[in-house]
């Protein structure tokens, strides 16, 4: 009892220290970014540029709101979002299958391993203007891109994977007993997860990074990469920025919620990776 | 007047569990050409006590003179070897590592290149000069090492555990070439072990250290004759009588 | 013990020289399947192609792509379009290590740089190269300015991550060691910390090679006229020129594979892998 009444100024004490240092690290984080807006609101205002090509933060954030609250942004962000997801989709499927079949069976491997070789370091992008010929304008070819320009790392990195499963690890679960069956979905799988999981990060940042430029050749009704390029048209520069902290907002969310929460529940609990 | 005096030597630094008494108050002699080994079980300080004399940490009480000088900071009258393999840098032949400290006092190439294959020569591995660090064995890098830390010629040799990482039948080996190193240079050498078979077997002199805090317990000379026979019964005598400072002999030795 | 050392270290520094037969005949046998599939790939292509079921323009056959790749090669148009796109992507490409590089190495040295530019660094990170295009088009017009923009943008980061992160983790043991034989900072730097980054520095100018390779070819597609691949490529979209399209893709494939074989392939076996530091480099 005394320990306990003891024990908790201290605490409050701690976790007061706590939320200084925290307001500390923010700050230090932003000072940056502070820094880099009064050059950009100077610049902007002495109008070195024309106020048109070089708009002052105020007009790029008005513009924000007012594309927000229009429903015109959410709108253009929801459809990439829509995009990029069931690109990713079909690449993470076929991905995963092609490369655990490749690393399990030598003959998917001699089929499919010059291929894949010689049609990934291709850059993505420059498949664009052959399936926009063969698939037309729109969204078919844009989901299709998506899908296969990202389905090469995660190719390559499951095969690793599965390839990199430990030998005795094998063993010790044929040992126990395992049939193929259970060896594959209880062994092979989680041994491999984290190149998978390596493999699928990849892969989104592909989609992502050819999605948003295929959205400008497509002629997409919708989506930001749309949004910026015609913006250009009009000169809307105050447009363009808006979609571009969009766009680098998506792709930081990407990163930190998706993938750095699922490496965290599994190959980092397990200590195949430190964090 | 004593190469290297240890005069009330104390290291303290803080965890969260409070303040913890690396070293406490270590205090002893060394005469040049000696071969002096700590030994003590890990957390007595022999390491650290090693560092602070090599200049990579500062200690909070008492100080440390070589040759009369205070030690202040890492210098060139000191060669260290560590038990680390990786402290060979990658990048270099085993003979360009043993140049190293050459090229940083500024030598020739051609001279230092000559100087460095000589101490190649001392640790048997000249044919290997060439070779780049991963294509030699675990013994072969700690030889490379020590013909490292001998080369720019330094006052002191400083090794803390160099053969710990080694398998029992090369450690032998390589006891035996360092006693041999040290014969044919006469340099002074301080040696970090926790092996009291290999105190017995090198050393001159044996400093014991007990943890908690740490703090020198014992100095214990060894006038045995060498070369050493690890099982003639004085060689035994002495492992025990080590032991039992160190709290670890039988009952019966007691 | 000593033999054995020596036996073990013998047979290591065989195997950068010699490969042994047995590893020889599973390449040969590589080679072999992967020509007889690509050869099936290649005959499914022509097979479906000749049915006429698609139009000539969209789907060329395999004599017309080769002999639209034979024209364009020997009137030196696609030579000049490869300079153009090699000029761009080069240039980039070396804006980006004169800066990605001492600003990695000066982040990795000193907190203060690193608490300013690292939060700039991660926020830009994620934003895709090809997003910029239409803003610097607007500022920079069409041509070589903007693609080599671009380019710059793309391959920056990863420089500066890779530089930054290779400093960081060079072994503080080799700094002891060098320190203790008397190396002084100006040497520290350039004999011990350069080369312990160097696994480092070199994944991170691959990757930073292939981010400006996709920019380049990316940027050209609408902020370059008249020369570049990849200008060369989308203009064919809108005449319809399928064939023209494959030949151009086939060279930006063979310049991208030439430059990450032989370019990056051959400074790492020259230096990391020469000093068996390629795990760290991995990681």
């Amino acid at each position: 009892m005394q320990d306990a009444a003891v024990a908790t100024p201290s605490t409050s004490a701690r976790a007061g220290m706590r939320i200084g240092e925290n307001i500390r690290v923010i700050g230090r984080n932003l000072f940056p970014f502070l820094v880099v807006a009064v050059i950009w609101e100077i610049i902007a205002r002495l109008e070195v540029f024309s106020r048109r090509l070089f708009p002052t933060l105020e007009e790029i954030f008005s513009s924000l709101y007012r594309l927000t609250v229009a429903g015109i942004l959410p709108m253009h962000a929801f459809e990439t979002v829509l995009r990029l997801l069931s690109g990713f989709a079909i690449a993470a499927v076929i991905g995963v299958t092609i490369g655990v079949l490749m690393a399990r069976s030598r003959r998917a491997e001699d089929i499919f391993l010059p291929l894949v070789s010689i049609l990934a370091p291709i850059p993505g992008l420059a498949y664009a203007p052959l399936f926009l010929l063969w698939f037309g304008l729109g969204n078919f070819p844009a989901v299709l891109l998506v899908g296969f320009v990202s389905m090469f790392p995660i190719i390559f990195n499951s095969w690793t994977g599965v390839k990199a499963v430990k030998e005795i690890w094998v063993r010790s679960a044929q040992a126990m007993g395992a049939d193929d069956k259970r060896l594959f979905r209880y062994v092979i799988l989680p041994g491999a997860l984290p190149y998978i999981l390596t493999g699928m990060r990849l892969g989104l940042a592909q989609a992502w990074r050819v999605l948003v430029a295929v959205e400008m050749l497509a002629a997409v009704p919708w989506g930001l990469g749309w949004l910026i390029f015609g913006a250009r048209e009009m000169l809307n520069t105050d447009v363009m920025m808006a979609g571009i902290l969009l766009i680098g907002v998506i792709g930081l969310l990407l990163e930190k919620l998706v993938f750095e929460k699922i490496e965290r529940y599994t190959v980092v609990r397990w200590g195949m990776i430190t964090a | 007047m004593p190469l290297i005096e240890v005069d009330d030597v104390s290291l303290a630094y803080d965890t969260p569990a409070g303040r913890v008494q690396g070293v406490l108050g270590a205090t002893f002699n060394m005469e040049e050409s000696e071969f002096l080994c700590l030994v003590g079980p890990s957390g007595c300080g022999k390491s650290t006590l090693l560092n602070i004399i090599a200049g990579f940490l500062t200690p909070t009480g008492g100080e440390i003179r070589i040759g009369g000088k205070k030690v202040s900071g890492h210098g060139m009258d000191r060669g260290v070897v560590f038990q680390d393999f990786a402290q060979l840098f990658p990048w270099r032949t085993a003979l360009g590592n043993v140049a190293f400290g050459l090229e940083m006092k500024g030598m020739g190439k051609e001279e230092r290149e000559e100087i460095a294959l000589q101490q190649l020569k001392l640790v048997k591995l000249e044919k290997f000069a060439n070779s780049y660090p991963h294509h030699l064995s675990g013994g072969m890098q700690q030889r490379v090492a020590i013909a490292r830390a001998l080369a720019y010629n330094p006052a002191v040799l400083l090794m803390d555990e160099p053969f710990a990482a080694l398998d029992a039948m090369t450690r032998d080996d390589m006891q035996r070439l360092l006693a041999d190193v040290w014969k044919t240079t006469g340099k002074t050498i301080i040696y970090v072990t926790h092996n009291v078979a290999e105190a017995v077997y090198l050393a001159d002199r044996v400093i014991v250290m007990t943890p908690h805090p740490g703090t020198v317990k014992a100095e214990i000379p060894i006038m045995l004759p060498r070369p050493r026979d690890p099982l003639s019964l004085e060689f035994l005598e002495h492992q025990k009588q080590l032991l039992n400072y160190l709290g670890q002999g039988t009952s019966k030795a007691a | 013990m000593t033999m054995i050392a020596q036996t073990g270290a013998n047979t290591g520094l065989q195997d950068g020289k010699t490969p042994d037969p047995a590893k020889r005949a599973a390449s040969w046998r590589a080679i072999r399947r992967a020509a007889i599939t690509i050869g099936l790939a290649l005959a499914t292509y022509e097979l479906i192609a000749r049915t006429g079921s698609f139009p000539r323009a969209l789907l060329p056959t395999i004599p017309m792509i080769v002999r639209t790749l034979f024209a364009m090669l020997l009137d030196g148009s696609m030579l000049m379009h490869s300079m153009y796109t090699l000029y761009r992507v080069l240039f980039g490409f070396f804006l980006a290590m004169v800066v990605g590089i001492p600003l990695g190495i000066l982040m990795a040295r000193f907190r203060r740089v690193e608490q300013f530019f690292l939060p700039l660094v991660s926020a830009l990170m994620p934003i895709p190269s090809f997003a910029l295009v239409p803003l610097f088009m607007l500022w920079f017009g069409i041509g070589n300015l903007t693609t080599i923009i671009i380019v710059f943008y793309a391959a920056t980061f990863p420089m500066i991550f890779n530089t930054w992160s290779g400093v960081r983790s060079v072994n503080p043991l080799w700094l002891r060691a060098a320190g203790a034989m008397g190396a002084d900072e100006h040497k520290l730097f350039w004999k011990v910390i350069i080369p312990g980054a160097s696994p480092f520095i070199i994944t991170g100018m691959r990757q930073s090679f292939l981010r400006a390779w996709i920019a380049v070819v990316g940027a050209e597609m609408i902020a370059a006229s008249n020369w570049g691949l990849g200008w060369v490529i989308f203009d064919a979209k809108e005449f319809l020129n399928a064939d023209i399209m494959l030949a151009s893709l086939a060279v930006i494939g063979f310049i991208g594979f030439a430059f990450e074989r032989l370019v990056f392939g051959s400074l790492e076996r020259g230096t990391v892998m020469r000093w068996g530091m390629m795990r760290s480099a991995k990681s």
